[in-house]
């Protein structure tokens, strides 16, 4: 068989898997088609929350991230797993007492206000998209190599699978077909991992093997890793950052971001009581964890096993890397998988010193010396993760089960957060707002067509993305973070904030943070737009686009908190409400109101 | 109702004590191990590199899940405790 026909054979069982829960569990009612009936039991809907959360960045682009960045970009490691500790502490079990559907409900209700309501769908609206836009991205590249289309066509097709499960599941459908994602995505993960990890230390656990001794050099891997990518002019892989600054306040951006995004946030309003909000978000990281703690494992393996595939003397034991790196393999003799990856565009050659050896280092760095004229190998962050089967020489249906895991991450993520931007259109907009009277089937059909519209906008920026799928996905968090994270939090902690300073500081976060993005990275995100080149000598105290969340979070809280000492308390039953919120007692069944 | 009052103003300050706790290990290991003091650390090998290191792709996630099921299980207790469970 083929190795396109497994590939066909791995995904098309998955999709038939996902497409018959969502047709057995089928949503029936409004409530169904939001939450799921609630009533999930936490380490489910850990389960589903993990799928939910680990997307197409997590699954296909982080170790690539890892493998290119080395200790630098540790921060999407602990980024995107402390953002649950601030979930689980500071806003899920209280959002799961006060007991709605939805963020803007919370936002809407306890700020007593519709333009608050209206300031967070718009927050909502727009970290949600910029998240959609990184799941397109991915997705498009996990389909262009299995199925062996274009990449716009691989971007086509996962909008059309999208749009068709999340509209005709809704929740209920998702709840359980993300369980059964997750379990896809997992096996997908771990199985490459554990035989790279065994293959290249002895040590079958990834996270162990790590640390442990590169067999075939003798000496520790990772000090073998440091001494290959040295040798080829990068930086250390476990070099140390000069940009603390940037470094903390990325993490802490990405944690607040995690801690904000309303596709998350909603799936805690399933479990049945309150103290089940608090272990699901536990259950939630601890299958979040599997994979976050091999993804290390497989971005550093990764790299070492590209450099060695390049130079093939530098493998073993290297006396004299100046000499290892003179012998580069040909093109000619090229492995397979560059071929194939090659008919994709995510990997390009070109031989600028005409010796038909595949030359691959720092292209900032001078080899003139050695007679090179430049890297010649370029090859995308995205695909390493889909790649590693192949570059190990793993058997072809390890490849299929890959390909069906990362096309599960993409699709589920996708799949949450336009089932939040539906809900924050048809049930915050059009139900609570402009016309409480609609019949519920007019609000699915409302929810069905605006899914539809954030899909296609979605899919049109996947087209023309800002960047690799994390780091899009990254701009989402920072979006989220600086607007709807602080308005959560001091909704709960703060029974003095009012109306006003919510929407002042919301505005403020959101427009701040905006600003500063399209800064560098075009207005809207079309390309050549950027008033400032994007790079680190431009930004203002060395802090990336990616990292200013966090300052957009604390100008939200500071112009908040300012705001409302100058404006009056609110009203006695909102002080209430707060108070109520705080104490898990009289919860009640689960969005049943 | 003033007792009911007292006891919730108790329970929630016990919780946000709690909070500051676990928040202060959560900086403590990400912000303060994995990022700030790496160079502190530096003379720690772990498997051919830092401790920072480790803390920084393996370590902080560890705390996290710990931290969050100390938590839960804490509050659990309070919830018991003020009578304010579910």
């Amino acid at each position: 068989m083929s190795q396109f026909a497994i590939n066909l054979l791995f995904v098309g069982a998955s999709f038939a898997l996902y497409i018959g829960i969502a047709i057995w569990a089928r949503a029936g009612s409004t409530k169904d088609f939001y939450v799921a009936g609630g009533g999930v039991h936490p380490i489910t809907n850990g389960m589903a929350t993990a799928a939910d959360w680990m997307s197409a960045a997590s699954f296909i682009s982080m170790a690539g991230l890892l493998a290119s960045g080395g200790y630098a970009n540790s921060t999407f490691l602990m980024g995107w797993t402390g953002g649950y500790v601030i979930l689980a502490m500071l806003l899920a079990p209280y959002l799961r007492k006060f007991g709605k559907f939805t963020v803007p409900d919370f936002i809407g209700d306890r700020f007593y206000s519709n333009t608050a309501r209206l300031v967070a769908i718009v927050c909502l609206i727009v970290a949600s998209v910029t998240y959609v836009i990184g799941q397109m991205t991915g997705a498009g590249v996990a389909f262009s190599r299995f199925l062996e289309v274009s990449n716009t066509w691989g971007i086509w097709l996962a909008a059309l699978i999208v749009f068709l499960y999340a509209v005709f599941g809704g929740m209920k459908g998702i709840t359980y077909t993300q369980v059964a994602q997750y379990i896809v995505l997992i096996i997908a993960y771990t199985i490459p991992a554990v035989f790279i990890a065994f293959q290249l230390t002895g040590n079958p656990i990834p996270m162990f093997g790590m640390f442990s001794t590169h067999t075939e050099s003798g000496i520790p891997l990772l000090a073998k890793l440091d001494d290959v990518v040295s040798a080829l002019g990068f930086r250390d892989y476990t070099a140390d950052v000069d940009n603390k600054l940037n470094m903390v306040l990325f993490t802490l951006s990405l944690m607040v971001g995690t801690a904000g995004l309303p596709h998350v946030i909603i799936r805690f309003f399933t479990v049945p009581k309150v103290a089940d909000a608090r272990w699901s978000a536990g259950w939630a990281l601890v299958f979040i964890a599997l994979l976050y703690l091999t993804a290390p494992a497989v971005g550093s393996m990764a790299r070492l096993n590209l450099a060695t595939t390049v130079y093939p003397e530098m493998a073993g034991q290297v006396e004299n890397y100046e000499e290892a790196a003179q012998n580069p393999i040909l093109y000619e003799e090229r492995p397979d998988w560059v071929r194939t990856w090659e008919e994709t565009g995510l990997i390009t050659f070109n031989d600028l010193n005409n010796d038909g050896r595949i030359q691959m280092y720092n292209d900032a760095a001078d080899y003139s010396d050695r007679g090179w004229e430049g890297n010649e190998l370029t090859v995308n962050n995205d695909i390493l993760v889909l790649a590693n089967p192949e570059i190990a020489n793993l058997p072809g249906w390890v490849i299929g089960l890959i390909a069906a895991g990362g096309i599960a991450a993409a699709l589920s993520t996708a799949a949450g957060l336009l089932l939040a931007i539906s809900s924050a259109i048809s049930h915050d907009l059009i139900k609570t707002m402009i016309n409480p009277k609609i019949t519920e089937k007019g609000e699915m059909l409302a929810a069905r067509i605006s899914m539809g519209g954030a899909i296609l906008l979605a899919t049109y920026l996947g087209l023309n993305p800002p960047g690799f799928a994390a780091q899009t996905v990254a701009l989402a968090f920072g979006i989220a973070g600086a607007s709807l994270f602080p308005a959560l939090m001091m909704g709960i902690f703060s029974t003095r904030m009012n109306s006003s300073g919510a929407v002042a500081g919301m505005l403020a976060g959101l427009i701040c943070t905006l600003l500063y993005i399209f800064t560098y990275l075009g207005w809207f995100f079309v390309p050549d737009t950027n008033m400032l080149a994007n790079t680190p000598d431009n930004w203002i105290f060395g802090i990336s686009p990616l990292s200013f969340g966090a300052v957009g979070a604390m100008i939200n809280f500071a112009v908040a908190f300012a705001v409302s000492r100058v404006t009056a308390a609110p009203p006695q039953e909102i002080q209430d409400l707060v108070e109520s919120v705080r104490y898990p007692k009289g919860a009640g069944m689960a969005i049943d109101h | 109702m003033a007792d009911d009052k007292t006891n919730a103003a108790e329970y929630w300050k016990a919780n946000v004590r709690l909070i500051f706790g676990c928040l202060a290990v959560w900086a403590f290991v990400s912000y303060g191990c994995a990022i700030l003091f790496r160079p502190l650390l530096a003379g720690i090998p772990v498997g051919g590199t830092d401790l920072g290191f480790w803390f920084a792709q393996q370590g902080s996630i560890l705390t996290f899940i710990v931290l969050i099921f100390f938590y839960a299980w804490k509050m659990n207790k309070l919830d018991q405790k003020f009578g304010l469970g579910e």
